[in-house]
């Protein structure tokens, strides 16, 4: 079977990096006005030539956006299941070799957070987990769906790399739509940051879009760890993944996210600064060179930095988050996996993006129809 | 023994058994290039010409290559 | 101009030939040769064996011309199907240019019917091209199905209207895993050199070079059409510039 993985590697970093770098300026004006963006237009518009451009490509993706989507943002919450986890991942507050509380919550407690989350407004959730098979395995997550279900709207998923067959029984089990990042596409690095567990392969991780495809999930979330190497070569590699997963699997759907590194418990620091000009840019390109993709920003990010972002190109946003298992009600003050950033309330986000001229969406009417 | 061929009724005098080559032979000698033939809606091989045997009844199609879009 | 590649097989000219409706084989060899074209498609027929000689594949016989036998004729797949098995054995290919048109007035194609047959052939082995509406959806169900390239056409066949579809040409082009052949209408060259700025990987053409008034010079004047659209493709087309933006109201707060 044919996977991302024989695109992927006739693809070089350094090729890739360098190809970025000497675009020019007429090349990011070839991008700008071209009637469909490829990927060598997708590179001009991330590299540093398109820097003068910036206001321009965020005309262009707040006039795509709202072509598409209307004036609206989705409003979702995560929920953490649990920060058990046998991986070591040198960015992350839950990784195995960091000496902390471990939780995993029960179908109790998964009903008490539920109940503040509802409460909070939302229709839509995220659940996210560590990898640990003896605590949250298939059984467990097809337990913790059932016990949420009726509740939600829309489930998304963001848990270890699955099989097809695992993949298949959770959308069966109601899960619409299954996040996972690659962290980073640099795979000399990213043994370094993922020494040791599962989640070392990079090749397992690189394919598991494509097990959620074949398995028939509506939706694909994808993104890179911004922070661990360069940005605009990560954007590529993203995006070439975008393009692929969208030829192959062409009746799904397709979102990207932008987790930028926080601080959290016993980690490294950020390999290199991505700033605010940064992923502004970032989220224009994927914008101009994909009409169609949902792009997502968290509360990772800064209260200035999620006011003036609306109107930008994103299409989702989350809102008064815990990163913690039990973090709503439960057990407020266990560890986080990062600190959140804008702590402001679902209710203070949904008026904020009311200010913004755009309505805040609790609920994807369109998917409850298709239900 | 009676063949339809391109459903046209054909008797061959004399022959109570006909194989594949046999019968092109007899009608097409000259112009067996490019052409390929169904027995009964089967496609019969080039391969298999020489040993096939036609029934009597057979409906025979042989189609060649024409101008076209 | 990069060459493009079908099923493995390599093609140096991005011009594909219709065999019909040239006054004789000899102006149609002729023409062929002069378009420098690879691919040339034939149809099938019922023989008259009285009459008909093998003028036909004697006069396409070079070592740089390549035969796409079609279907045309078949009105559903199981037609279909069946003409392929004779065109494989009639002229030793199991490339297939697959078009079933149950309408005898526009020749449209069936999509429900393609489908169908394009399943079944690709599993037989054979090379399918299909001649299909230029419907994208369509498009993505036959590269599920095994297709080796898809044929969407750009107006009514024959017709000679141009890129009447290009809007959804356009569209099967971004989305394409499979090469995009633009078959039917492509009534002038400057069609055919449209298409390829569009970018699609080759044109297929045949009334618009039988019936000129001089076939050879207008297969040459296609062939030169057709690697004047790539390769303005492939040099990345300067695109004109829509508007210019003075202030920088969205992105200001990054200078705050």
């Amino acid at each position: 079977m044919t996977s991302f993985i024989d695109i992927f590697h006739t693809y070089g970093w350094k090729d890739i990096q360098h190809s970025i770098a000497t675009k020019t300026h007429a090349d990011v004006e070839r991008a700008l006005y071209a009637s469909h963006r490829t990927l060598e237009d997708f590179k001009a518009l991330i590299s540093p030539a398109a820097l003068p451009y910036l206001e321009t490509m965020a005309q262009m993706s707040q006039q795509l956006t709202q072509k598409r989507f209307g004036k609206t943002i989705q409003l979702f919450a995560p929920m953490y299941l649990s920060n058990e986890c046998n991986n070591i991942c040198t960015y992350c507050g839950f990784s195995f070799d960091n000496r902390v509380k471990r939780k995993t919550l029960t179908e109790s407690e998964i009903r008490q957070e539920i109940d503040v989350i509802l409460n909070n407004g939302f229709k839509h959730i995220l659940l996210v987990t560590g990898e640990s098979d003896a605590h949250v395995n298939i059984d467990y997550f097809k337990k913790a769906i059932a016990a949420i279900k009726q509740s939600f709207a829309n489930i998304s998923i963001e848990f270890q790399p699955l099989s097809t067959a695992e993949y298949q029984t959770l959308h069966d089990a109601g899960v619409h739509s299954v996040l996972v990042y690659q962290e980073t596409y640099h795979q000399d690095v990213y043994k370094t940051y993922h020494p040791k567990g599962r989640k070392s392969n990079f090749n397992y991780r690189l394919e598991t879009p494509d097990r959620i495809g074949q398995a028939g999930m509506h939706k694909i979330g994808l993104g890179v760890l911004l922070g661990l190497e360069d940005w605009r070569t990560e954007s590529f590699f993203c995006a070439l993944h975008l393009d692929y997963l969208q030829r192959t699997y062409w009746q799904t759907k397709y979102s990207i996210s932008f987790p930028r590194m926080r601080p959290a418990e016993g980690i490294i620091e950020p390999n290199v600064i991505v700033t605010d000009h940064d992923l502004v840019q970032m989220i224009c390109a994927y914008r101009l060179f994909c009409e169609d993709v949902e792009l997502s920003i968290s509360t990772r990010e800064s209260e200035k930095l999620r006011n003036n972002i609306i109107p930008l190109g994103i299409t989702s946003m989350s809102a008064g988050s815990k990163t913690n298992p039990g973090g709503y009600a439960v057990e407020p003050t266990s560890l986080e996996q990062f600190e959140i950033s804008d702590e402001r309330s679902s209710k203070e986000i949904a008026a904020l993006i009311a200010r913004s001229g755009y309505e805040p969406l609790w609920k994807d009417w369109d998917l409850s129809f298709a239900r | 023994m009676e063949i339809t061929i391109n459903n046209t009724l054909k008797i061959f005098e004399g022959y109570d058994s006909l194989s594949v080559q046999q019968l092109l032979n007899l009608e097409i000698p000259e112009r067996q290039k490019g052409i390929a033939l169904a027995i009964n809606n089967t496609v019969i091989p080039r391969s298999e010409w020489q040993h096939h045997r036609i029934q009597r009844q057979d409906k025979i199609i042989i189609i060649k290559a024409t101008q076209g879009g | 101009m990069q060459p493009l590649s079908i099923a493995g097989k390599e093609f140096h000219s991005r011009l594909f030939l219709g065999t019909g409706k040239f006054g004789s084989l000899t102006q149609m060899r002729d023409a062929v040769l002069a378009s420098g074209s690879e691919l040339v498609t034939v149809a099938l027929k019922r023989m008259d064996l009285e009459t008909d000689t093998d003028g036909m594949v004697v006069s396409l016989q070079h070592p740089g011309i390549n035969l796409l036998p079609n279907t045309s004729g078949a009105r559903n797949a199981k037609e279909a199907v069946f003409a392929a098995q004779l065109a494989r054995e009639a002229l030793e290919t199991n490339w297939l240019k697959l078009e079933i048109h149950p309408d005898p007035k526009y020749l449209l194609p069936d999509a429900r019917e393609t489908l169908k047959a394009t399943e079944e052939l690709a599993k037989l082995g054979f090379v399918v091209l299909p001649y299909i509406h230029a419907d994208p959806v369509l498009c993505k169900q036959l590269e599920d199905a095994g297709t080796a390239a898809v044929m969407p056409l750009g107006s009514p066949i024959g017709s000679n209207k141009g890129l009447k579809t290009a809007d959804f040409l356009e569209i099967i082009i971004e989305q394409s895993k499979v090469p995009v052949v633009i078959d039917a209408g492509i009534g002038t060259p400057s069609h055919a050199a449209a298409a390829m700025e569009m970018g699609a990987d080759a044109v297929l053409v045949n009334t618009a070079i039988a019936v000129a008034g001089d076939p050879v010079a207008m297969a040459r004047a296609f062939s030169l059409s057709v690697e004047a659209g790539r390769i303005a493709y492939e040099a990345k087309l300067a695109t004109p510039i829509k508007h210019a933006v003075a202030s920088s109201p969205l992105t200001a707060f990054l200078h705050d």
